[in-house]
């Protein structure tokens, strides 16, 4: 059926072999790891948002001391290369858990990658999400927040229904940003040694020399993950911008 | 902001135990931990330092050279310019770095052997080395990400100002110059102070080729004597200093920029 392409362009036939799904191939390594690359991406997202907004609120309503520590917090996150704090939470994350499960008489366990990914891009996520949703709820206006209060709404029923649905379409473009950022990142994780997409590629490619093909697969299937997230963003987006005034 | 107003920020009760608190983490950290291995390496942590700051002005000055025309062909292109430029902005804003520099180091860096006619020519002692290929990827990087953000700043330059040069009787070159980008230049900069320190974040990985900045140095630290936190942290700490040094550089460029302006 391809023959009349692989006659074309002869480099096709071996490259099409080394992709194929079946152990000869490289195709399933691939495929797993980027599964690998997709579950923390989603993970670190999902970690991210939480101390986000955490790191949000506690930075719009919190005393004098959480706003300087989480200013601190936001700072040396964004200014710190991700490898380098992969490197440190890494390191001192798995000896911190190892020296309280020695305390309490418990052996030292290996972290998983998948774990310990997720808890170190989450923490990076989390310092930029909470930028991100604390310029989205600040510009809730005021009114809405105190229309809710007099209709006697308490505090947790006023974020849920007012300031999220509020602020979630301003904030969804930075948070698309930061999902782009959040898959891209788990190609870190090759450096320590997980194998997500970009290591598995790494060894593939080395150990067959076709470094193009293995390469430029691994490229098209981040572009895949990043444009399907992009649409899906998007249609998020127009979504939550149903009824609101076009900008 | 005046001495009083500064006084006024630091001195309050919990800023100053926060302040003592900090001090006393770095006082612990100076006499606890182990800095003993900084004079071995100090020479090879200067080179490493200046090869950092190297590789981000250059692949900077040549991503953004690259970005001006990514930019303009997207905002005021014909289809035949715009359409390759916004594909070259997706694929490079869409994978990640780390494989965009292995695909250049490994793949393309792998085919220059295999052609005699390259082993001879006078760019041969450059291309055996890993640096020039760290250069080309963070440079395209770099016109990646700026290409959209300087779409979007010339097409924010509202179209009355360039009719007003025209009927000027400026020329396209002259109203480029003139007119069209530096307010374009001035209403990326914000964006492009921020992007540079990003650019700054993405010069270690260049240690995986081989290339030996500090990032490598620190890592060629903790292979030879185990000690895995200090290299790590004071390495952080240098990359925070080039981080604050260039948020105010681009603080005192933007001050320039805005002179004259309306706020």
């Amino acid at each position: 059926m391809l023959d009349w392409l692989y006659a074309l362009w002869p480099g096709l036939e071996t490259s099409v072999g080394l992709l194929s799904l079946q152990p000869p191939g490289w195709g399933g390594n691939l495929l797993r790891g980027a599964w690998a690359s997709l579950q923390i991406a989603v993970g670190a997202f999902a970690l991210g948002l939480l101390i986000g907004t955490a790191g949000a609120l506690g930075k719009l309503h919190g005393g004098p001391v959480t706003r300087d520590l989480l200013a601190v917090y936001t700072v040396v996150v964004r200014a710190v290369p991700e490898l380098i704090l992969i490197l440190i939470l890494y390191y001192a994350g798995t000896d911190l858990l190892n020296q309280a499960l020695r305390a309490l008489g418990q052996r030292p366990v290996e972290i998983s990658g998948v774990v310990a990914g997720i808890a170190v891009l989450g923490i990076v996520q989390g310092a930029y999400a909470t930028e991100v949703l604390r310029g989205a709820i600040q510009s809730v206006p005021r009114g809405q927040h105190e229309a809710a209060r007099a209709y006697g709404m308490g505090s947790v029923q006023i974020f849920r229904r007012v300031t999220i649905p509020a602020m979630l379409p301003l904030a969804l473009p930075g948070l698309s940003n930061l999902w782009l950022i959040a898959t891209k990142d788990t190609a870190l994780l090759a450096i320590v040694g997980f194998s997500e997409l970009t290591l598995e590629t790494r060894q593939a490619a080395g150990s067959t020399r076709a470094y193009f093909t293995f390469f430029l697969a691994a490229g098209a299937l981040y572009l895949l993950m990043t444009l399907l997230s992009g649409r899906i963003f998007g249609w998020i987006e127009a979504r939550y911008r149903r009824g609101q005034a076009a900008q | 902001m005046n001495r009083q107003r500064i006084a006024q920020e630091v001195f309050v009760p919990h800023r100053i135990v926060m302040v003592a608190v900090a001090l006393g983490l770095v006082v612990w950290a100076a006499l606890a931990m182990r800095w003993d291995w900084i004079p071995r390496y100090y020479d090879l942590a200067v080179q490493g330092i200046w090869r950092t700051l190297w590789l981000l002005a250059l692949s900077c000055l040549i991503g953004f050279a690259l970005a001006v025309p990514l930019g303009l062909a997207q905002a005021a292109g014909p289809r035949v310019l715009a359409a390759p430029a916004r594909a070259f902005c997706t694929v490079i804003r869409g994978t990640p770095l780390l494989l965009q520099l292995w695909l250049i180091y490994f793949g393309v860096g792998s085919l220059f052997p295999q052609f005699p006619w390259i082993r001879e020519s006078e760019l041969w002692p450059y291309l055996r080395q890993a640096w020039p290929y760290a250069l080309l990827a963070l440079s395209l990087s770099f016109a990646g990400y700026e290409g959209e953000v300087m779409r979007g700043a010339f097409k924010s330059v509202a179209g009355g100002q360039l009719e007003a040069a025209r009927s000027m009787g400026m020329g396209r070159f002259a109203i480029f110059r003139r007119i069209w980008f530096p307010q374009a230049l001035q209403r990326a900069l914000p964006t492009l102070g921020g992007e540079t320190v990003l650019q700054l974040k993405a010069t270690p990985l260049v240690a995986t080729i081989t290339v030996i900045e500090i990032y490598a140095v620190s890592s060629r630290v903790r292979q030879d004597t185990f000690i895995i936190y200090e290299p790590l942290l004071l390495l952080a700490v240098i990359y925070m200093v080039i981080a604050g040094l260039l948020a105010l550089g681009f603080k005192l460029l933007e001050q320039r920029f805005n002179r004259g302006m309306l706020g």
